[in-house]
């Protein structure tokens, strides 16, 4: 996977940021999606073949990821192509705003690109057309096989200009590939685009291996295998495939995540019946132990600013969810609901710490304040758990599983995404059943 | 020393059961007590009366009467075979966070492991490993399933 470098020759061509015209409100339910008119990108005429694109059919390609990622967020409600009344070259000099109006279009995209010297040159535009402004242009070069990137940057920029608020588009997820019965499941670390795009497996299904992480820079996974069937923490460069075994504990490690430098992985060790957490700092090697309990303290998560940590312990009897500094003192529970509760993790934004609730038999998955006040359950199932945040704070990301018959027929497991507003909740496409998934940062930041 | 021991042992299982014909209103229905699988159905046997495996309840790891009785016999077993060394393997149901029943797993392997310690079988000759969720014997997603699934199970390594 090599490193995306994107020349970014951004003009800004028109500053209008003063006086916000469209904005897009996420903070509260999106009863009302914004129409949005996405314009196919207008291909120039003096492009040149590319390595297998289809060049003619690029600015379409590009326009229906973004058409897709914008209707994935539930808030924009992107029109139908049929009804555009503007050849795509024309509508980017100067769209005819009335016309877009008379479509119920509130802000329009368009674009066009050029495949020249082995470059894919891209500009696109953002039009409010209540106001007939154009409010974002911006123009990029990269190599034409990140098509697929360019959409997603395009996507990303325009809904922060919409929104206010980081995108969260050009990401990637790990996850764990399953395939095979219930009781003999074979299991793959996965890598794919947010959306489903560009899936790569990282094992071969040899051993058993779970909740692979993410660190900050998006080059290393943290997870655990069961390789020659001794369960440990890996740590696994994706660009170079290698792999170690994290520390040198003398029995089994699990649970890991980095720290929100990357510097330190936090994890938990068991031994003789009992599991504390643990930090190994990755340059020193230097390994801390930060709880002591007989209890099972498990489940880890790092708060962005790395002064604290939030993990799941069994010390008052069945699981909830305790914060502690990041040195071990201060520990504080931070659940008292009905029901048990497990797998916090920090908001990137720091403020929300979602979780698994476990109530009368229904899994639920919900957000609390970092004191455990506020909780909100944002959806109920059958089984699942494992939220991972969208980089910006406002996508979840989990796994589900199905119930299974008598024979474990019926069985399937499956990612899926809910915003922390508790609407729209969505299956993530992927390839076979896939469990424990972790969502990247922003690639091109 | 091993008589005194014993005698504990004798104690604790006299204790137990009191404690069981007390609350002889709990749960059982066909081979589940309070949550605890009591069937056979899935358990081999490392030699002729010696069952490999012992059910826990649920987010427990606490050893049942039933349980003890089976860990004696493997203790009596393991004895005999001083040449033998076993993996105990803990594992979960699948009604719980992954991360939380590998720690649950190790627990109820340690809590088979340390039962056999006492018995005079040396740490040494036993290893243990938690599966967590991730090995049902049952794949169904039923209580009697989810309490097959809740064992410890020894095995032989050599």
């Amino acid at each position: 996977m090599k490193k995306f470098i994107v020349l970014l020759i951004l003009k800004i061509f028109l500053t209008s940021n003063a006086f916000a015209l469209i904005e897009v409100d996420i903070t509260r339910g999106n009863l009302d999606p914004l129409p949005i008119a996405v314009s196919p990108l207008h291909v120039d005429i003096k492009s040149e073949a590319y390595n297998g694109i289809k060049i003619k059919k690029l600015g379409e390609n590009i326009s229906a990821i973004v058409e897709k990622n914008f209707r994935a967020t539930g808030l924009f409600n992107p029109l139908k192509k049929e009804a555009f009344v503007q050849k795509p070259d024309i509508a980017h000099l100067k769209p005819r705003f009335e016309d877009w109006r008379l479509i119920k279009a509130q802000a329009l995209i368009t674009g066009k690109l050029l495949v020249k010297d082995g470059k894919l040159k891209v500009e696109f535009r953002l039009w409010d057309l209540a106001a007939a402004k154009e409010m974002t242009a911006l123009a990029f070069t990269t190599t034409p096989s990140n098509w697929r990137r360019v959409a997603h940057i395009i996507s990303d920029k325009i809904y922060e200009r919409l929104t206010g608020e980081e995108g969260y588009f050009d990401t990637r997820i790990i996850y764990v590939a399953e395939s095979g019965a219930k009781n003999q499941r074979v299991k793959k670390l996965a890598i794919m685009d947010q959306d489903g795009a560009n899936t790569k497996y990282l094992t071969l299904g040899n051993e058993l291996v779970l909740t692979p992480r993410f660190n900050p820079t998006n080059q290393m996974v943290t997870y655990m295998s069961y390789f020659r069937n001794m369960p440990r923490v890996y740590l696994l460069d994706i660009e170079t495939g290698t792999q170690e075994v994290v520390g040198n504990f003398p029995g089994m490690t699990f649970a890991p995540r980095f720290s929100p430098d990357g510097k330190k992985i936090v994890m938990s060790f068991a031994k003789d019946g009992n599991s504390d957490i643990y930090t190994m700092d990755l340059d020193t090697r230097v390994v801390e132990r930060i709880t002591e309990h007989s209890s099972i303290d498990t489940s880890p998560s790092f708060s962005p600013d790395g002064k604290f940590i939030a993990f799941n312990s069994d010390r008052s009897g069945l699981q909830q969810i305790y914060v502690m500094r990041s040195d071990g003192s201060g520990v504080k529970r931070i659940t008292f609901g009905n029901g048990i509760y497990g797998t916090p993790v920090w908001s990137p934004r720091g403020d929300l710490i979602a979780f698994t609730k476990m109530r009368k038999g229904r899994f639920y998955i919900g957000v609390m304040r970092i004191d455990g006040t506020g909780e909100r359950l944002l959806t109920e199932n059958y089984y699942q758990e494992a939220p991972s945040w969208s980089p910006n704070g406002r996508v979840l990301v989990f796994y589900r599983e199905t119930k299974a018959g008598s024979k474990g027929e019926g069985f399937s497991a499956k990612l899926w995404s809910i915003d922390i507003t508790g609407y729209n909740e969505r299956r993530l496409n992927t390839e076979t059943d896939a469990s424990d998934p972790s969502w990247s940062s922003l690639l091109s930041k | 020393m091993m008589f005194n021991k014993n005698l504990k042992n004798i104690f604790l299982v006299v204790f137990t059961t009191l404690i069981l014909s007390a609350c002889s209103t709990a749960k059982k229905s066909g081979n589940i007590d309070g949550d605890v699988y009591t069937g056979k159905e899935t358990v081999k046997f490392l030699a002729s009366g010696v069952p490999d495996r012992i059910f826990f309840a649920t987010n427990k790891s606490s050893l049942t009467t039933a349980s003890r009785e089976t860990l004696r016999k493997q203790a009596t077993y393991l004895r005999k075979n001083k040449s033998l060394n076993v993996t105990i393997e803990g594992h979960a149901d699948e009604r719980g966070t992954r991360e939380y029943n590998l720690a649950l797993g190790e627990r109820r392997a340690n809590a088979a492991k340390d039962y056999l310690m006492t018995y005079g079988i040396s740490g040494k000759r036993i290893s243990v490993i938690s599966y967590g969720k991730e090995k049902p014997v049952n794949p169904a997603s039923t209580p009697l399933a989810w309490s097959q699934n809740r064992r410890s199970v020894t095995v032989k390594v050599n």
